[in-house]
């Protein structure tokens, strides 16, 4: 295994680019509809767990209720094109930032809060948005939800072919993935991992934890709220039901069965978590069970997921390094 | 002057941790802090450090005021500290974890970092080679690329004086460097600490090995029961009566 991961470390600029070539080039030879759905679906999930990989993985804040602000970024963006008649892209921009706020306003008790209780205020307020979206008739049409949302245009040009969203979509997760690990290797990268360490001994190395706090759940909640603005736009209806608590367990799932602090852990998470229970479907009722006994089968063989505590950087490094002393690198 | 400390408080509830105790330490000096277990030690770093502010007196650092600062501008103002139990960042590399001590030493926000500005690619770089040249000086360069965990006891005591020293502090807080070292180990501490100083940094050290602290300070407080038992040269402290009881008990 470890050899595996040291040709992939060895390797990582060829592979990325191979994988994207890859996710280039899938659409024009398959054109399935279903199948296209799928992806757009996996990737729109690949972008909620990258963004609560960074809160949970890399920050060490546990959030439960992460789908709210993929449903307030839905609901921003829904409302502005419709009612509004605001361009898809604005209404994209506008979806970071008002989900960003909220993030910052999430982010408050985490600053008093750790651990489990942090993970109940955040249930908390995943749950308060989803009754807000049932109940604020006048804004968000309750339980009926809204419908007809605008597909997006650019210059006049809809882009709604299936093929037109799937680039969009692939856009979306390549922009979601330079943006984070740009983060997370600069300093605030590291001012983040000192806190998820040790926040005692975070604030002995000069670090705000406050600032930095805020910083982690305002940048999660903006792009977890642009994963919420691309699905309100391309699946054109939104109601309360696709922001319940259950699919933010479903992304936790995601981030922990690829591995907590690992971003292509996200991806494969995210993809393998969205494809099984789709190439299940023929199991009808059993399909559920056979979900659940492949992620304690998962837990029990590798607790920290596929990727957790696999380091690609720290690989490749130790790869290009003479060993210490003559002794044996490992 | 680099530290002065003014008839320092430090209640918690009903007690009293640290009572009125006033230090001075001159640049370049390495000051010893000694005294039993539960003397108030450590609740004193932590009154210099920012963690706690003092219930009375006052703190100066380099002239200025700094009672009851966050303890993330203190690393900034120059103070740096290591911890009495390790603390090192586990999921880092030796060489992530100096760096992690740089904060303050760089300046790039969010937008340098998503675009890669610059001002970014220039202070990562510097921040590498910084971090490489503090592992040189502790003797840690050859493990750089290993997670510090992994490294044996003595390694990792040092990489925690590297990650201290990251933030270029003018006064290092050492709390019990020697701690669970060896004598061979002990001896490497001595040697190397005196060429910190000779590299122009202050010292003041926690230290439970009295020949440590004994051949190394120039100026030793002792304190028993949060309270300033006495002070002065090693040979003065190693005589003084009220310091002899404090640790062995009362004669008779």
């Amino acid at each position: 295994m470890n050899s595996i991961y040291q040709a992939l470390a060895k390797r990582q600029g060829l592979v990325q680019i191979l994988l994207l070539a890859a996710a280039a080039v899938f659409p024009l030879l398959v054109s399935n509809p279903y199948v296209i759905r799928l992806s757009i679906l996996s990737g729109i999930f690949i972008i909620l767990s990258l963004s609560l990989n960074l809160l949970t993985g890399f920050s060490g804040q546990i959030s439960l209720g992460h789908i709210a602000f993929y449903g307030i970024g839905a609901y921003t963006a829904a409302i502005l094109s419709k009612n509004f008649g605001l361009n898809f892209l604005l209404c994209m921009v506008a979806a970071i930032v008002v989900t960003a706020l909220f993030g910052l306003l999430l982010g408050l008790p985490a600053l008093k809060l750790g651990g489990y209780y942090l993970a109940i205020v955040t249930l908390g307020f995943s749950e308060i948005v989803r009754l807000v979206e049932i109940n604020w008739m006048e804004l968000t049409n309750g339980p009926l939800g809204i419908n007809g949302i605008p597909k997006p245009a650019l210059f006049g040009i809809k882009l709604s072919s299936p093929r037109a969203y799937y680039y969009m979509c692939l856009l979306l997760v390549v922009l979601t993935i330079v943006v984070i690990r740009n983060i997370l290797e600069s300093r605030i990268g590291y001012a983040l991992g000192t806190i998820r360490g040790d926040e005692n001994a975070a604030k002995f190395m000069g670090v705000n934890i406050f600032r930095y706090k805020i910083m982690a759940f305002m940048v999660s909640a903006g792009i977890a709220g642009l994963a919420g603005a691309f699905f309100a736009q391309y699946v054109t209806f939104i109601d309360p039901t696709s922001f319940a608590s259950d699919q933010s367990t479903l992304v936790l799932i995601m981030v922990i069965f690829g591995g907590i602090g690992s971003l292509p852990g996200s991806v494969i998470g995210a993809v393998v978590l969205t494809l099984v229970p789709e190439l299940l479907r023929s199991l009808m009722e059993y399909r559920m069970l056979i979900y659940g006994v492949v992620l304690v089968f998962m837990m029990l063989v590798r607790p920290e997921g596929l990727l957790g505590k696999i380091n690609f950087k720290h690989i490749r490094q130790r790869c290009t390094a003479e060993p210490p002393d003559g002794k044996e690198g490992s | 002057m680099v530290l002065q400390t003014k008839e320092v408080v430090q209640q918690f509830g009903g007690l009293t941790a640290v009572n009125r105790v006033s230090m001075q330490i001159e640049d370049g000096q390495i000051v010893g802090l000694i005294g039993p277990n539960g003397a108030g030690k450590t609740t004193f770093f932590n009154v210099i450090t920012g963690v706690n502010t003092p219930t009375a007196g006052s703190v100066h650092f380099m002239g200025e005021e700094i009672t009851g600062i966050p303890a993330h501008e203190i690393v900034a103002r120059g103070i740096a500290r290591t911890f009495q139990n390790i603390r090192l960042f586990k999921n880092m590399t030796a060489q992530e974890n100096v760096i992690a001590g740089m904060h303050t030493e760089s300046q790039a926000n969010l937008i340098d970092a998503i675009f890669r500005t610059k001002r970014h690619r220039t202070e990562t770089l510097a921040c590498e080679q910084k971090a490489d040249e503090l592992l040189e000086l502790v003797g840690l360069y050859a493990y750089r690329y290993e997670l510090a965990t992994r490294l044996p006891y003595g390694h990792q005591r040092r990489l925690e004086i590297a990650r201290a020293l990251a933030s270029s502090p003018k006064l290092l807080l050492l709390d019990e460097p020697a701690a669970g070292m060896n004598e061979q180990e002990t001896a490497d501490l001595l040697e190397f600490i005196r060429r910190l100083r000779g590299m122009g940094y202050t010292i003041l050290l926690i230290e439970h090995d009295m020949k440590l602290v004994m051949s190394i300070c120039e100026n030793i407080y002792v304190l028993d029961h949060g309270e300033l038992i006495a002070q002065g040269a090693p040979e003065e402290i190693q005589s003084n009566p009220r310091v002899i009881e404090a640790y062995l008990g009362k004669e008779g």
